[in-house]
């Protein structure tokens, strides 16, 4: 049983056509927008999802220097870089897509006897060329504390309980947990970019 | 039931780490300093951030793996942040290097910091 699918979404029929004619070299994950109630989101997400879509074969922008660098040219907020313009990413950044994330729910949730980890979000990735959406992807997590689950449950509970005590923020290894899960599903994620040794060989959508 | 709850632990794990199953890059603590950027003020500074992206990338040499996209380029703005733009130009040139997609990206911070 793969973990990876337990994590995600449920598999819908993906027409990869448009993704495998505009196969992109790079990507430019831009700040989140943030519809949860939890200000610290937007960023705990940006600093989870480098690595998964690096070790897809693609060149990722550097998160955190795109951030300021676009804080430094009037634009304080995701708000605002998300409405820049596609020509103008071209220009001035040189990516092939961007990554456009809103987070629609993230947090804890306390109950009686449990608390959950909740982490809710939608992406997309569009060719900047074209403006065409290549891929689209939801995220779905819940981790719960007591209460049962069945194995589903138990596998995401231990999985949070060993990684997570460390940490003050049980929803930055959430979020790890989760855009991993949605960028990697090999029923619906990203297909397998040029910098990764499985690209030839990848026959989604084919 | 302990040793099941570790199994299925580990399964998770595998599951989780990527695209292509077994890494590509050495990932270090980039990821960490991102989230500690924004969530713990203060203890990220570009001095902390130099000292620990360049014994990062010591140990992905080391391992003899590659090092990710954006870490020289993140590295290089740090040494911008400090006023070292001798050693954020290197850290750029190398970026542009290893990954040449970010090239339109950095040859604009290039000839700005060119223009300072």
């Amino acid at each position: 049983m793969s973990g990876l699918a337990l994590m995600c979404s449920c598999a819908a029929k993906v027409d990869y056509g448009p993704y495998r004619s505009h196969m992109p070299h790079s990507i430019l994950v831009l700040p989140p927008l943030n519809q949860s109630t939890a200000v610290d989101a937007p960023y705990t997400y940006l600093s989870t999802v480098s690595r998964p879509l690096a070790e897809c074969g693609y060149y990722v922008f550097p998160v955190a220097v795109i951030d300021a660098f676009m804080k430094d040219n009037g634009l304080p907020t995701p708000d605002e870089m998300h409405n820049v313009s596609l020509s103008k990413i071209r220009e001035v950044i040189g990516a092939d897509a961007v990554l456009y994330v809103t987070i629609e729910d993230w947090g804890q949730k306390y109950y009686v006897l449990s608390s959950t980890t909740v982490i809710q979000a939608s992406a997309r990735l569009v060719d900047v060329a074209t403006g065409t959406t290549l891929w689209t992807g939801t995220e779905h997590l819940r981790q719960g504390s007591g209460g049962g689950g069945g194995i589903i449950g138990m596998l995401v509970a231990a999985l949070v309980h060993q990684i997570a005590s460390s940490m003050s923020d049980p929803t930055h290894e959430a979020s790890r947990a989760a855009t991993a899960g949605t960028v990697s599903n090999e029923n619906n994620g990203l297909l397998f970019g040029p910098r990764s040794p499985r690209y030839e060989s990848d026959a989604r959508g084919r | 039931m302990r040793g099941i709850r570790i199994s299925l632990t580990a399964a998770a794990l595998s599951a989780l780490t990527g695209c292509a199953g077994k890494s590509i890059y050495y990932w270090g603590r980039y990821e960490e300093l991102l989230y500690e950027m924004h969530a713990k003020p203060g203890t990220a500074d570009p001095e902390t951030q130099i000292a620990k992206l360049t014994e990062d990338i010591g140990k992905a040499h080391a391992e003899g793996k590659p090092v990710p996209p954006g870490v020289h380029a993140h590295l290089g703005y740090m040494y911008y942040q400090q006023g070292n733009l001798a050693s954020a130009e290197q850290e750029f040139e190398t970026e542009k290097h290893l990954f040449p997609e970010s090239t339109v990206l950095l040859d604009g911070f290039l000839k700005r910091m060119a223009q300072k």
